[in-house]
């Protein structure tokens, strides 16, 4: 964990509620997929935890959706504008395990991340595709960023306004090696349920420090209490007590 | 003695500064941060006679200037702590540190001190009779002078270490409390543990947490703080920790000030991991500002 403050240098709208937020002057950045970082918000106590959509050179991108008052807060900020951050939070993706024929599946404001980590999993030569959903066309964001680096991206929406109709479970390619998610709980236990193949969950729970010093965002799993700030927010499937 | 030394309970702390229980681990995770040797001590989480999950999620919601938890003692259990945590303190903190402990039963209180009591690495053992989260234990013990006598006078039979009561804010009376745990033979109180709270969330229309209410802590909460640790102050004869959203040197000052021979800091931990040894650095600058030339010279001047 590093705490760094931080200098807007973009803020801008992707859809009518997700922002993309550019930051810079992290030194020495040592930023892995799936992890996170905790954001200060002004005229809020706690931060903000963010996943990290992107981290190259010293600029950090974030993708996050507006969502309560620290989100409210964040989607005012102007360029030049000093933000208070801890980054390096959490235990990432294990790339390690992907295989040749990862699939990333995210649904909404889950998706952020994977973008990170089809860019590692591309740099080491894997066929990458991805399965991207969403409720409706006008909340698509970052298809084209995912086109440009992904072999495969297929998209849904619940609504079937744009892509294919349905969730991500409707969309699942033949036979990934293995499979990385992040989104709503209800997609990932549907993902649970129908994955074959090994898979590495994202979690998100109510944090309140994320960095693992007030137990507020624990878990049960097989292998024990879990903190999801912590020891996650990445879990292997195969930990997590979803069989019900 | 430096300027800003001060004697708990016959051990000497460097300064007053002390991690509050639940917002700090067992230590060693900061030490990956910073040197945590530069803390007068802390308290570590509050331990039980078996493992605990704690409370169903979520367990941490948010208020103006503070925040409500309700996790409920998640802790590995006493076996786990003396086994795992302990060994895992040791090579980066080598000063005595504070083992907090709760229970569900005078029993399971007894039974917890005893196996601290024979840990060398802990310096006192503070009696955690207030936490707000948990049912039929904890806080019940601490609203009850009655109750709160038998606890204390039960630990105090099975260990020679000093002893602190950790007092809850959640009652009418709190030096009626301080007193029965001086009377048992506490060799300290530290106040307030987390007053008890709560947050709907407007959308859902229920309580934001999964167990209704939880304790509010964080700067809301620092007035309150300093008025009970004033209050507890002249009523015992014992020394006082002073802990309640306390955020800055200034407020470690106020409320040794207010009566506090240490000063425990607890949510600050949460939303700035270096507030402690920031804190620390800055104390001897505002100490000069107010004129102070030993932080002994205020405890209780106020």
């Amino acid at each position: 964990m590093k705490q760094s403050l931080l200098t807007v240098i973009s803020n801008s709208a992707l859809t009518s509620n997700v922002y993309e937020l550019k930051l810079s002057g992290i030194e020495g950045m040592n930023i892995r997929p799936g992890q996170f970082v905790n954001v200060k918000t002004d005229g809020n106590y706690l931060r903000r935890p963010i996943s990290v959509c992107d981290a190259e050179g010293d600029i950090l991108t974030l993708v996050y959706r507006v969502a309560g008052a620290g989100t409210a807060e964040m989607s005012t900020w102007q360029v030049g504008k000093k933000a208070d951050v801890l980054t390096e939070l959490g235990n990432g993706y294990d790339l390690s395990a992907a295989g040749d024929h990862p699939v990333l599946i995210g649904g909404g404001v889950g998706i952020p991340p994977l973008y990170y980590l089809a860019k590692e999993l591309k740099k080491q030569g894997k066929t990458v595709s991805a399965v991207l959903g969403f409720n409706t066309a006008s909340e698509r964001f970052y298809e084209e960023a995912f086109r440009e680096v992904c072999d495969d991206v297929c998209v849904t929406t619940a609504d079937g306004s744009y892509g294919i109709k349905g969730f991500v479970t409707d969309a699942l390619p033949q036979n990934p090696t293995c499979s990385y998610a992040c989104g709503p709980t209800p997609m990932m236990k549907a993902l649970y349920r129908s994955l074959a193949c090994d898979g590495q969950f994202s979690l998100e729970e109510r944090m309140g420090c994320g960095f693992g010093a007030c137990m507020g965002c624990s878990i049960q799993t097989k292998s024990g209490n879990k903190r999801v700030c912590k020891d996650g927010p990445v879990f292997r499937k195969e930990d997590l007590l979803w069989e019900d | 003695m430096g300027r800003l030394s001060v004697e708990l309970c016959g051990i000497e702390l460097d300064n007053p500064v002390i991690p509050a229980s639940g917002t700090f681990g067992f230590g060693y995770e900061f030490a990956e941060l910073y040197d945590i040797n530069c803390l007068g001590t802390f308290s570590f989480k509050g331990t039980t006679k078996d493992p605990r999950f704690g409370n169903p999620t979520p367990r941490i919601a948010e208020c103006s200037m503070g925040m409500l938890n309700a996790v409920g003692l998640q802790n590995p259990g006493v076996e786990a702590v003396i086994n795992e945590e302990l060994p895992k303190l040791k090579p980066v903190f080598h000063k005595p540190v504070m083992a907090n402990i709760s229970g569900f039963s005078v029993d399971d209180y007894v039974y917890t001190a005893k196996k601290l009591d024979a840990e060398d690495q802990v310096g006192w053992l503070e009696i955690n009779i207030s936490c707000p989260n948990v049912h039929g234990g904890g806080m019940s013990f601490g609203t009850d002078p009655d109750a709160a006598y038998e606890v204390i006078h039960a630990v105090r039979q099975v260990t020679k270490k000093p002893l602190i009561a950790k007092l809850s804010p959640n009652v009418t009376d709190i030096t009626a409390i301080a007193k029965a745990c001086e009377n048992a033979g506490a060799d300290a109180v530290s106040l307030i543990n987390t007053l008890l709270g709560m947050r709907i969330d407007l959308k859902t229309k229920k309580p934001v947490l999964a167990n209704t209410t939880g304790g509010l802590s964080g700067p809301a909460v620092f007035p309150v703080a300093v008025r009970m640790v004033y209050q507890v102050h002249k009523a015992v004869s014992i020394p006082v920790i002073g802990m309640g959203g306390v955020s800055s040197a200034q407020d470690v000052i106020e409320m040794m000030m207010a009566g506090a021979t240490a000063v425990e800091i607890g949510a600050a931990n949460l939303v700035d991991p270096f507030a402690c040894p920031k804190i620390i650095e800055e104390l001897p600058a505002v100490m000069d500002r107010c004129g102070i030339e030993n932080l002994t010279d205020i405890i209780g001047i106020a």
